[in-house]
């Protein structure tokens, strides 16, 4: 049986470094196993997250050499032989322990969102054509790699006035809801802070669930903003019309 | 309902495993296949639990679950729809008719999300990453709960007039499992120790169809769906060996009946490479599979090396789901302990000897409102109760007692001695020699783990020391299904005799209940709860599968 060298980080909000582990290597391993062989074997406090193993809860969420992925469906065989895998908590989120971050921030921010509001007297009858995209986004599991790694987030902490990609998706799945009849424009373009997204695409890169997120859903939302707040001709159109959200 | 209510879970909100249920939720809606109806639904749940469901529960169950499918949409859950916009259903082991509202192969999570979204906006508390160690009693009834914050590993009591029990499933007991870690049993071993009954324990349901390969993911799931959506079992032969074990059903048989027919196979040398069989999709063409299995494609592709729309997937039989649980009342969900209630798959009655796919998701939305309800009924008429400080004490005791034992147990080794022992002898084939053998192996185990203890790390988030939690409640569930098994000299379901393999009138009209009594488990036959008005029904369905 093959070995493999681990570096993987441990400490809490008062420091930390980098360990070394030595991994018995599996056919078709995967980086969270890995860990939990770790923890079995020689570390038996190694905090960590995960729940499906599955790629379905987004809980496992890492920095693989330096990546952000999830842990469950990294395989070891996508690494060269014989390189070191270092493996580190998401930077975006606070430490708690280890592979531990804080990851509240996001339950909050979830709960600024104004819920699902059918039309009233609807008959429920939805195409499939016209949920296609709503159910793209609801796939999200909810890993926050994507908050992670945009640099509104991570680089500039404009935690207080940017929902994030995983939000702004959230909202996109409202908004593009058959039967839902709120506007959120003004949040998303207020609360939300849609403007600072500068359409880096980095989110939709790290995306497990390959959910479009830029093209999909914020592109189209920022349109929306576009179109009620700064698209002079459109908004007359809308007077004249009484136009509405969709 | 107007009650003051919190909610707690070991995990983030919204990663429990509901998350990963994928193939449907059952409910007789009627939209693919029109003359579904309750009493069909109700017919197939308990042949699919050879009659020892508790009927009412059942009944409930069958007429509820459509008008909790539409709640669920009226939240803004976006299930697959049908040509004429309603709401999609596909077929699934057992189900007579096209019964399972689905989401591709996440359903699950549609399930969860919609109401975590729809949670957060009714003033609910959500106590996350919190994990309850013990319920506190005042005489006779439950008055809080007890338990850690995994963060900080500092002890936290919850007072309440009410509890509810939703703590899931124990597959982590078995060596093989679909579920998470979380599945071990917690909210079972809390109720029992507070004085609930467990009914129905011996009934612990493998699904056929888990990954065997490769090791890392041995077990995970692999969805009914895929049967459901036309997928064929072979044999190393390229046999359809469905044909020999249930030919009117075939691969769409109960899981109990695939899941031995597998086992067979294996047993008898005409398994796949890696010891299980090969269940075959492809012929449904790529864009469909990859269109209604998003994440078996994945799951399969990426964790395998497999593309399921052009070769068959290997799969064996993995530990799935518990049918036994806390014994509850059918319209309440209220255990015998006065305060003390239970819901989803903690709880036990609804689903016999085994339970029909798709009728998960449907019992937590059904008896998940119903106990709700109940609760806060019970909670505005119990007078205000007290806190005991010495049971917090001996609670937060066990805790730290864990730490700093000479010589102490390793917590993760036995907790793979316990899967190993329980995977071997209490299985999906038991006879009297294993069961027996398993029960004084029990005995030692539960010596064993009183000496159970971690020297690494602090209190924060420090998954050994809560392994060694975990165990204790494991084990009370190891001995509950071991005991039941050994009491029920039948086969049924999802119990498997080797030394009696046929059905036996007297069990066919009795569960098994247990109960914790003083420091050993009583465990005793019990009439299976029946209701006069359902009994025609409950002859037809019989009439008709004995033809
Ligand atoms: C892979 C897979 C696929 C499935 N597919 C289907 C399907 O298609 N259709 C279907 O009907 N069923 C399916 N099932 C079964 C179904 O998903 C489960 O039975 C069901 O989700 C269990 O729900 P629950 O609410 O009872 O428990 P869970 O969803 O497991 O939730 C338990 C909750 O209790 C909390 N908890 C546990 N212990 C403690 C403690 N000590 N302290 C605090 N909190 C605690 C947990 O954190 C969690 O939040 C599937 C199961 C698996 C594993
Ligand atoms: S595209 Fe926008 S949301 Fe996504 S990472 Fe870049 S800035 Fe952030
Ligand atoms: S949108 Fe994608 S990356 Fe972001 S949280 Fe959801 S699944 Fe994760
Ligand atoms: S453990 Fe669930 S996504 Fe990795």
């Amino acid at each position: 049986m093959s070995t493999r060298l681990f570096k993987v980080w441990r400490g809490d909000k008062t420091g930390g470094q980098l360990v070394d582990y030595t991994v018995d290597v599996q056919d078709g391993m995967v980086v969270l196993d890995a860990i939990h062989q770790i923890q079995r074997e020689q570390a038996h406090d190694l905090a960590c997250r995960w729940n499906c193993k599955a790629a379905k809860c987004g809980s496992c969420s890492a920095e693989v050499n330096g990546k952000p992925r999830l842990m469950c469906k990294t395989r070891l065989d996508d690494f060269v032989e014989g390189q070191t895998i270092t493996v580190q908590p998401m930077k975006a989120f606070p430490l708690i322990r280890d592979l531990v971050t804080d990851v509240s921030w996001n339950y909050t921010v979830n709960k600024k969102i104004p819920p699902f509001t059918p039309k009233p007297d609807t008959n429920w009858l939805m195409q499939q054509r016209d949920v296609d995209r709503s159910q793209e986004f609801r796939k999200c599991i909810e890993c926050f790699l994507c908050q992670n790694v945009c640099h509104v987030l991570r680089e500039h902490d404009l935690e207080d006035k940017f929902f994030g990609p995983r939000f702004l998706v959230r909202v996109a799945s409202l908004e593009m809801h058959p039967l839902d009849s709120l506007d959120r424009t003004a949040l998303l373009k207020d609360e939300g802070g849609i403007g600072l997204c500068n359409i880096t695409k980095c989110c939709t890169e790290v995306c497990p669930e390959e959910i479009h997120i830029t093209d999909n859903a914020i592109i189209p939302l920022k349109e929306r903003v576009v179109d009620k707040y700064y698209d002079p001709i459109r908004i007359a159109l809308r007077v004249l019309t009484g136009g509405g959200k969709k | 309902m107007g009650s003051k209510t919190a909610l707690i879970c070991k995990s983030l909100l919204g990663k429990a495993h509901t998350v990963m249920a994928e193939g449907g939720v059952a409910a007789a809606l009627a939209n693919v296949d029109s003359q579904d109806n309750w009493r069909t639904h109700f017919q197939d749940t308990i042949f699919g639990g050879k009659y020892l469901n508790n009927w009412r529960m059942a009944e409930i169950h069958a007429k509820e679950a459509p008008d909790r499918v539409n709640e669920l949409e009226k939240w803004g859950a976006v299930f697959d729809r049908t040509a004429e916009g309603k709401i999609m259903q596909r077929a699934f082991g057992g189900h007579t008719h096209k019964r399972l509202a689905h989401v591709g192969d996440r359903t699950g999570l549609e399930l969860i999300r919609t109401l975590q979204d729809k949670g957060i906006h009714q003033g609910i508390d959500v106590y996350m990453e919190c994990t309850i160690t013990r319920l506190l009693k005042d005489g006779d009834r439950v008055c809080g709960a007890f338990g850690y914050w995994r963060e900080t590993g500092r002890f936290v009591v919850f007072k309440a007039k009410s509890i509810i029990l939703a703590t899931g499933g124990l597959g982590k007991c078995f060596k093989i499992t679909s579920n998470s870690w979380e599945g071990t049993g917690d909210g079972h071993a809390l109720g029992f120790e507070a004085g609930a009954e467990f009914v129905d324990m011996e009934f612990v349901q493998f699904h056929p169809t888990g990954m065997v390969w490769p090791p890392g993911v041995q077990g995970l799931l692999v969805t009914e769906a895929v049967r459901g959506e036309g997928g064929i079992l072979r044999n190393s032969k390229g046999e359809r060996f469905m044909e020999k074990y249930d030919p009117k059903r075939m691969e769409l048989s109960t899981r109990d009946v695939v899941a031995r027919s597998i086992y067979t196979e294996v047993k008898e040398g005409r398994g796949s490479p890696h010891g299980g069989c090969f269940l075959d999709i492809s012929h449904r063409g790529a864009e469909y599979v990859k269109k209604k299995l998003p994440s078996m494609y994945h799951q399969f592709k990426e964790l395998a090396d497999v593309d399921i729309t052009k070769e068959p997937m290997e799969v064996g039989p993995t530990c799935h789901y518990a049918m036994g649980g806390i014994k509850v009342d059918a319209e309440t969900g209220a255990s015998r302990v006065p305060g003390l209630f239970a819901a989803g798959e903690c709880s036990g009655g609804m689903h016999g000897a085994n339970r029909l796919g798709g009728n998960s998701l449907s019992d937590l939305i059904v008896f998940g409102r119903r106990v709700g309800a109940a609760a806060a009924e019970h909670a505005k008429a119990a007078p205000a109760a007290r806190i005991d400080n010495a049971q917090v004490e001996s609670a937060a005791n066990e805790m730290t007692g864990f730490f700093g034992r000479p010589n102490a147990e390793d917590p993760y080794k036995l907790h793979i001695e316990l899967q190993t022992m329980l995977h071997s002898l209490v299985g999906i084939f038991r006879e009297e020699n294993d069961l027996t053998t398993a029960v004084s192996k029990l005995e030692e185990f539960k010596k064993r783990v009183v000496n159970v203890g971690i020297n690494e790390g602090q209190r924060m988030y420090n998954p050994g020391w809560h392994l060694c939690k975990d165990l204790r409640n494991m084990l009370i569930c190891a001995e509950a299904i071991t005991r039941a098994a050994l009491m029920r000299k039948e086969s049924r379901g999802a119990h498997s005799r080797l030394d009696y393999p046929k059905y036996d009138d007297y069990w066919g009209e009795h569960n098994i209940v247990s109960r914790k009594n003083g420091d050993v488990m009583l465990v005793e036959p019990c009439p299976v709860v029946k209701t006069q008005d359902l009994l025609p029904l409950v002859d037809e369905k019989k009439a008709k599968e004995k033809k």
